[in-house]
């Protein structure tokens, strides 16, 4: 059942659900930020129609900052932004920002402490024709490997709206993670949204294994979670739109409560969200946990959804593996109990 | 005591400079002997320089590092953090015994030096190639505010070596940030040997002019030469300012000067005591902890 205080859509399981990339949140959010606050800037490397930076240029011009293809010089530039008072966002496609320019985020951004907001568009296999060169997959990892730097990735283009204006408001260097293509707009204004703060969007009566998504497969989870309700198996779905600092105490409850967990993500299972959540469990509540992801390779060309679901992760994959993985495997606390 | 004068310098300011920059060089001998690891060729080779931004060029306030109205001093090659840290020092940010924990553990003074540990040290660096990016991005924010802080940021010769000093380069010239100088030190070393074989880097006045840089060229070691050109740049209003500064790698001991081999490391505690009695025009001095 999908949690009423979730207030998502009504019709959302409805095949016509709107459809919007989530870097549309990244226009939009960055235009609602810069009409708060005068500091708030756009910095981007010659991407901003794709990136939507464009949207934040057209309000603002004077603080759109154009940075030609350069992505090294954009990251340590925005710290230098930074260091004067500026709220600096900026903006590439996430194989460049932070693919290539890492070690200046690393340096001048998160050991310097500067509040600088990286968007990463074009992440994951859902990028598809322009084949694996642009399809990011390690971007979740290397960046939630950094001391003092926030990991989002939104489920859709209205939670990464809240995402990037709630990101403006906080003093701590952000990466905030975008897909390129249309995927179900199935939050709502009135969807709670905090940094850190995962939410239980589905929860059956009697559920036997928590789905733990993020980003765009979100929705997909939860239309497995549907198909598994009616197969018997009830479910709890999380969005964890916060990979880093992790919500643990939403995580330790949910894994209590089910004893095993799925999770879902469209990054390399090495470092992702699923690596995040093991990482914890295993230290204090170890249960069988299910890693849906990409598993050490790279994308390829092709349609979004045929990529999607080549790799696994369609709501029909999602949910065989883990009707399989839940009849496979018992529950942590049953063992636990003998 | 806060800084902010700059003007023509009489001969006895020269002179006073030049004792507060073989003050200076005794220290850094003496927190490289103390660290045992570091690098030395670079610090004794920028201490003029480092000498005339903190007491002449500079506009800033050692009781108050955080004072909204200072100019910003970029050190992008941090491996030579030893002559800012001594400057510093000097300058009155911390008591010059600090400078002896260099390196050590729970310092302040991190061998590759960290905004946050220390105050007044604006960046973090050490990563060769970023700080020309991040003075940029403070140039050109300052003039988005409308303040007239400066903006120095101080790179090494062999760092140019890096791609990212050159996409800074072109967007500093395509921005036009006059607010902005930045000074080279062309030492004409990197570790692994003499620049121009390592990797050549003439002509850099060639350069940095195709990138629509202001290029000054002047010699590292004559402050009243290096404090002009730093008011020349003050005077460019449609483009950023180079000062390509040559030094003498090690200047001022006979013994290391001109030898890349003493890039990146530190001298012994016999090689202390020898350097700093070499020290030129310190007259043989010997500080008593060596003597």
């Amino acid at each position: 059942m999908i949690r009423p205080d979730a207030k998502l859509k009504e019709n959302l399981f409805e095949k016509d659900i709107e459809k919007k990339p989530t870097r549309d949140g990244f226009g939009l959010g960055t235009v609602e930020a810069g009409k708060v606050n005068k500091n708030v800037l756009v910095l981007c490397a010659d991407l901003s129609e794709s990136t939507r930076a464009e949207w934040f240029q057209k309000e603002f011009p004077d603080r759109f900052v154009q940075m030609g293809i350069a992505e090294q010089n954009m990251a340590s530039t925005a710290a230098g932004f930074a260091a004067v008072g500026k709220i600096p966002f900026i903006a590439s496609y996430a194989a460049f920002s932070p693919g290539r320019n890492y070690e200046q985020i690393r340096t001048t951004i998160a050991l310097n402490e500067q509040p600088v907001k990286i968007g990463g568009m074009h992440a994951g296999v859902s990028v598809g024709p322009d084949g694996a060169t642009h399809q990011m997959l390690e971007d979740i990892g290397l960046m939630r490997m950094l001391p003092n730097m926030v990991v989002i990735n939104p489920a859709d283009a209205e939670e990464a709206r809240k995402a990037v204006a709630a990101a403006a408001l906080t003093p701590d260097p952000t990466y905030i993670r975008f897909g390129r293509a249309s995927t179900a707009l199935f939050t709502t204004s009135e969807t709670p949204f905090e940094i850190g703060k995962a939410q239980v969007l589905w929860e059956s009566e009697k559920p036997l294994i928590t789905l733990i998504a993020t980003g765009s497969l979100v929705y997909q989870a939860l239309l497995a979670a549907r198909g598994l309700e009616s197969d018997g198996i009830g479910s709890i779905v999380v969005n964890l739109h916060t990979i880093k600092p992790l919500d643990e105490a939403t995580l330790l409850t949910v894994a209590k409560r089910t004893g095993r967990v799925v999770t879902v993500e469209e990054h390399q299972v090495a470092g992702g969200m699923g690596s995040a959540v093991a990482e914890y469990l295993s230290e204090l509540y170890p249960v069988p946990l299910l890693r849906l992801g990409i598993r050490d390779q790279f994308g390829q060309s092709g349609e979004p959804d045929e990529l999607i679901e080549h790799y696994g992760l369609s709501a029909p994959a999602i949910l065989h593996a883990t009707r399989d993985f839940t009849h496979a495997r018992k529950p942590a606390h049953e063992k636990h109990s003998h | 005591m806060r800084y902010t004068f700059c003007m023509a310098l009489t001969d006895s300011e020269v002179q006073k400079l030049e004792e507060k920059a073989e003050a200076i060089r005794e220290t850094i001998i003496n927190m490289l002997v103390s660290a045992g690891s570091g690098h030395t060729a670079g610090p004794l080779d920028m201490t003029d320089v480092f000498t005339a931004l903190y007491f002449h060029v500079l506009k800033h306030d050692p009781e108050n590092p955080e004072w909204e109205e200072r100019d910003r001093l970029i050190l992008s090659n941090g491996h030579i953090a030893p002559v800012r840290y001594a400057t510093m020092a000097h300058a009155g940010y911390f008591p010059v015994e600090e400078c002896l924990t260099l390196r050590k553990f729970g310092t302040r003074l991190q061998g590759h030096p960290e905004r946050l540990k220390l105050p007044g040290m604006e960046t973090t660096s050490g990563p060769l190639g970023e700080g020309l990016s991040q003075g940029n991005g403070m140039a050109y924010a300052f003039r988005m505010n409308k303040k007239s802080n400066r903006v120095y940021v101080v790179m090494g010769d062999g760092e140019q070596d890096e791609g990212m000093v050159w996409e800074a380069v072109m967007w500093a010239g395509k921005n036009k940030l006059h607010n902005l100088t930045a000074i080279i030190d062309r030492n004409n070393i990197q570790i692994d040997g003499m620049t121009e074989d390592v990797m050549p880097l003439d002509s850099l006045r060639a350069k940095y002019e195709a990138f629509n840089w202001h290029v000054l060229e002047v010699d590292g070691h004559n402050l009243r030469q290096f404090i002009e050109a730093v008011d020349e740049a003050k005077a460019i209003y449609e483009r950023p300012t180079v000062i390509i500064a040559h030094t003498i790698a090690g200047k001022g001991v006979p013994d290391i000067e001109f030898d890349y081999h003493w890039h990146g490391k530190p001298p012994t505690k016999e090689e202390g005591k020898r350097f700093l009695k070499e020290i030129r025009s310190m007259g043989g001095k010997v500080p008593h902890e060596y003597s």
